[in-house]
């Protein structure tokens, strides 16, 4: 069994993005970027399959610039066995990422597809539906437990997702596409060694015009804005002075 | 184009429409055209005449099948597919239901979808939150349908006077590549997260699981509140990832929040930051939550909670 995972780079979640002095995006000049973290948890559980002998080989691929050879090597050395760069030179939105990740699926046959369930930049939360749709795979998205059974003529996937109020099992006949949780999994660190082997296997790159795919931004962003805060509160220094604040609200009945 | 109409996709459980039905047609009116309200599941003639009610609608679509029972993404967009050309906008409040079925529609339409619109403009224009609430984010929308989920607590609740006619509508075969097995959805006598009017979230320093449920399950009795928990108080083992509130848990905006031991991380404010009133208890003189809170309380936390609870009638 083959498996693609889809590894999107972006702003490390540790950094707080600043926006541009004109206000038509936010400034990533020089900002430490990182695998998004839900994707390291499909890449850490398509590992885990191929360690458990369900999976022969786990191949990871990216969209974006030279620049995302890092994320694939983070891949890497994790212990993907190789690593496939799309390089496109607009930022590809959901749609498009889920047309050219369609067109590699055509090409490498994966019988399970991985991605995070949203990147930590954008927050759409698209990608895996939009690529299951378009190559009409079942899915199962949001999925913090996963494992495969051997049937007489195929393997099946049982997928546990997470859902408002609780969990769902799904069963799904391969090929499918899976989008993981943060709970799936713990990624492994990458050790040093392992850093230094992953240069050696190979990142092929694919030039994005060359999959004959429309990639064309559907949504034009005008602006981007600080959210407006809170006004400031006001410390109390009693359960009572907090109790009778609370009161002087219409509404609340405490 | 003004003659096309909007289609909400309606979330419920089985029995009851989802609140946040009533905010997505109130959401859905900017557009002025007729909204049809779309009713997917099996024996659901309950749940239709329900959102019959809801004023402003104009038609209740109501697909009844058994394999609906536990609908799946795949079976809800090909039912969507098949009555998609009568829809300009096409449309549901955010919840984890409708983000796994509307990219897929979105897909399949070939256009971009908008997630979790926080505001609607005109020109096919959107105000939505990125990087974890801590940007927003202007875009507009350049394809014909509009697909989208609307964040339900921005809009009011529609009224309950409309008397929508509810119509049937036939179910596409079964989608028999994915098969619903079982779930295991926490039963409460708590109001719903989603929909409390009062939130008590507690975080990592109440110290453990037995300490959580003893320190907030009177609290939250006394209030009719339900219960939430920080990531890292659901990491720890202190309470069920389905009560996480946060950027990758639930968003919640209750009149009143009430956060304990709860540090502030951009990643929980990010899911609580629109309550009305928050209240903050922490030990930490310095926590973030202090930031966003209307009242903060600097206490011990096992001394401050019981007075609390014990002061309220």
């Amino acid at each position: 069994m083959k498996i693609l995972v889809a590894i999107k780079r972006v702003v490390d979640y540790n950094i707080k993005v600043r926006i541009k002095a004109d206000g038509s995006d936010v400034d990533i000049d020089g900002v430490k970027m990182s695998v998004n973290p839900f994707d390291e948890n499909a890449i850490e559980e398509a590992l885990r399959l191929k360690e458990q002998g369900k999976a022969t080989e786990v191949v990871a691929i990216s969209i974006g610039t030279a620049a995302n050879q890092d994320v694939l090597r983070h891949a890497l050395a994790m212990g993907a066995d190789r690593a496939i760069l799309i390089e496109s030179a607009i930022a590809a939105q959901p749609l498009g990422v889920a047309k050219l990740l369609k067109a590699i699926v055509l090409r490498e046959q994966p019988d399970l597809i991985m991605l995070g369930k949203q990147a930590i930049d954008d927050d759409a939360g698209q990608a895996g539906q939009m690529l299951a749709a378009l190559l009409n795979y079942p899915q199962a998205t949001f999925s913090s437990g996963l494992s495969i059974e051997n049937g007489p003529d195929n393997q099946t996937l049982h997928v546990t997702r997470e859902v408002d109020g609780g969990t769902e099992v799904l069963a799904l006949s391969l090929p499918a596409v899976v989008t993981t949780d943060l709970r799936l999994n713990e990624p492994r660190f990458v050790k040093l060694p392992n850093l230094m082997m992953a240069r050696k296997k190979p990142i092929e790159t694919i030039n994005a015009a060359d999959l004959n795919t429309d990639n064309t931004p559907r949504l034009k962003q005008l602006q981007v804005n600080e959210p407006p805060s809170r006004k400031p509160g006001i410390r109390v220094n009693s359960v009572a002075e907090l109790l009778s604040k609370l009161r002087t609200h219409e509404g609340i009945r405490i | 184009m003004n003659h096309l109409k909007t289609l909400i996709l309606a979330e419920h459980d089985g029995k009851q429409l989802s609140a946040s039905v009533y905010q997505a047609v109130t959401a859905a009116q900017f557009w002025g055209a007729p909204i049809d309200i779309l009713v997917a599941g099996s024996n659901t003639i309950d749940i239709a005449l329900q959102a019959s009610k809801i004023a402003g609608v104009a038609r209740v679509l109501s697909a009844d099948a058994t394999h609906l029972a536990h609908p799946i993404a795949e079976d809800i967009t090909n039912l969507i597919l098949s009555i998609a050309s009568e829809y300009q906008v096409i449309m549901a409040a955010h919840s984890s239901f409708s983000r796994n079925v509307l990219p897929r529609v979105a897909a399949l339409l070939d256009v971009a979808m908008i997630s979790d619109a926080l505001e609607i403009q005109v020109n096919q224009t959107y105000i939505r939150s990125i990087y974890a609430g801590n940007v927003l984010s202007t875009i507009q929308s350049t394809d014909a349908i509009q697909v989208l989920t609307v964040h339900g607590s921005n809009f009011a609740a529609a009224m309950t006077n409309g008397n929508a006619q509810i119509e049937s509508v036939a179910a596409p075969t079964a989608f028999n590549k994915t098969r619903w097995v079982s779930e295991n959805i926490s039963k409460s006598d708590r109001p719903a997260l989603n929909s409390a009017k009062v939130v008590i979230s507690g975080g990592r320093s109440l110290g453990s699981a037995d300490k959580f449920e003893q320190l907030l399950s009177p609290l939250a009795l006394k209030l009719g509140a339900a219960l939430g928990a920080t990531r890292a108080a659901v990491d720890a083992g202190y309470a069920p990832n389905e009560i996480q509130v946060g950027q990758t848990g639930t968003v919640v905006a209750p009149e009143l929040y009430i956060a304990v031991g709860v540090s502030g991380a951009i990643q929980h404010t990010y899911g609580m930051k629109d309550s009305k009133i928050v209240v903050a208890i922490n030990q930490d003189p310095d926590a973030a939550i202090f930031q966003v809170a209307d009242y903060g309380l600097v206490a011990d936390l096992f001394e401050a909670i019981p007075a609390l609870t014990a002061a309220i009638q």
